[in-house]
């Protein structure tokens, strides 16, 4: 599947570590940039750069409260890369279902001659 | 003939920017999984799941032996893969190199480890690839596979419409 080669997509905004990391203490609900500075022990010009690059793809949302900016994660942006690895978690599924047929016929192949094959 | 209990789905998490990590539990002993995992008989028989027919499955299951699946989905689109084995302890683990020939340069190195608790086995699979890349392209390959036939079927309607 066909993926920007900028750095304005989902996918590689996430590819920074850094930025998964902001993902992630947004997870757990909403923040001022200053609490982000704080817990990732980066500096603010650094923050607010990679913060910039997550609102572009959408996926971190800003509003204004009082003095302060707050940033909240939008899940929905992530759908994208959710269903990328989705897909590929499907054909392992199928692989893996079939399997399950191979062992039940192994298991009783071995009920039946007391496993003297091995 | 016995039900198949399906033991649940496989679970794919990126544990890094160049790894996909696979788990799957089975309700079967490790060594029937090993078996079934190391067997090209038996490997015939699941590894396409349900995207076509295995036509060739080779392994020479000992370090430095190489193994080769190819791969034959619905409307003829040919798909190989093959790779170097590195360690075997058997029933236990499997590390091997595995390359998919439509991008022979993002060789991956799978780690394969088979825990079994109270009969049932946990598998995981490792792969470790050399760049983000190279990763990215192999959870893309097996979407690929699935366009390609959804390519084919199309083609075979365009055609019957002439």
């Amino acid at each position: 599947m066909a993926r920007a080669a900028t750095t304005t997509d989902a996918f590689n905004a996430v590819a920074e570590p850094r930025r998964r990391q902001i993902l992630d203490v947004l997870a757990g609900g909403e923040r001022p940039v200053n609490d982000l500075v704080m817990l990732l022990g980066l500096a603010q010009p650094l923050v607010s750069k990679h913060l910039r690059v997550l609102r572009e793809v959408g996926l971190v949302e800003v509003r204004d409260d009082g003095r302060q900016r707050m940033y909240r994660l939008n899940g929905h942006a992530l759908k994208p890369i959710h269903d990328w690895v989705k897909n590929y978690e499907r054909s392992w599924s199928q692989r893996f279902d079939q399997l399950d047929v191979v062992l039940e016929e192994l298991k009783e192949m071995e009920d039946g001659n007391d496993g003297s094959d091995e | 003939m016995m039900a198949v209990t399906s033991s649940g789905s496989a679970v794919v998490t990126l544990p890094s920017d160049t790894q996909i990590l696979i788990t799957r539990e089975f309700n079967a002993p490790r060594r029937l999984v090993y078996k079934a995992w190391t067997t090209p008989e038996l490997i015939k028989r699941w590894w396409s799941g349900e995207q076509g027919e295995v036509t060739l499955a080779d392994v020479d299951l000992r370090v430095g032996g190489m193994w080769r699946y190819v791969m034959v989905a619905e409307g003829g689109f040919e798909v190989g893969f093959h790779g170097e084995y590195r360690e075997i302890v058997p029933n236990e683990r499997i590390i091997c190199t595995e390359v998919y020939e439509g991008m022979p340069k993002g060789e991956a190195v799978n780690t394969h480890t088979f825990t079994e608790t109270d009969g049932r086995t946990t598998l995981t699979v490792l792969v470790q690839h050399t760049s983000q890349e190279h990763r990215d392209a192999h959870i893309n390959s097996g979407m690929e596979v699935g366009m390609q036939e959804a390519y084919d079927r199309l083609e075979q309607v365009a055609v019957s419409l002439r």
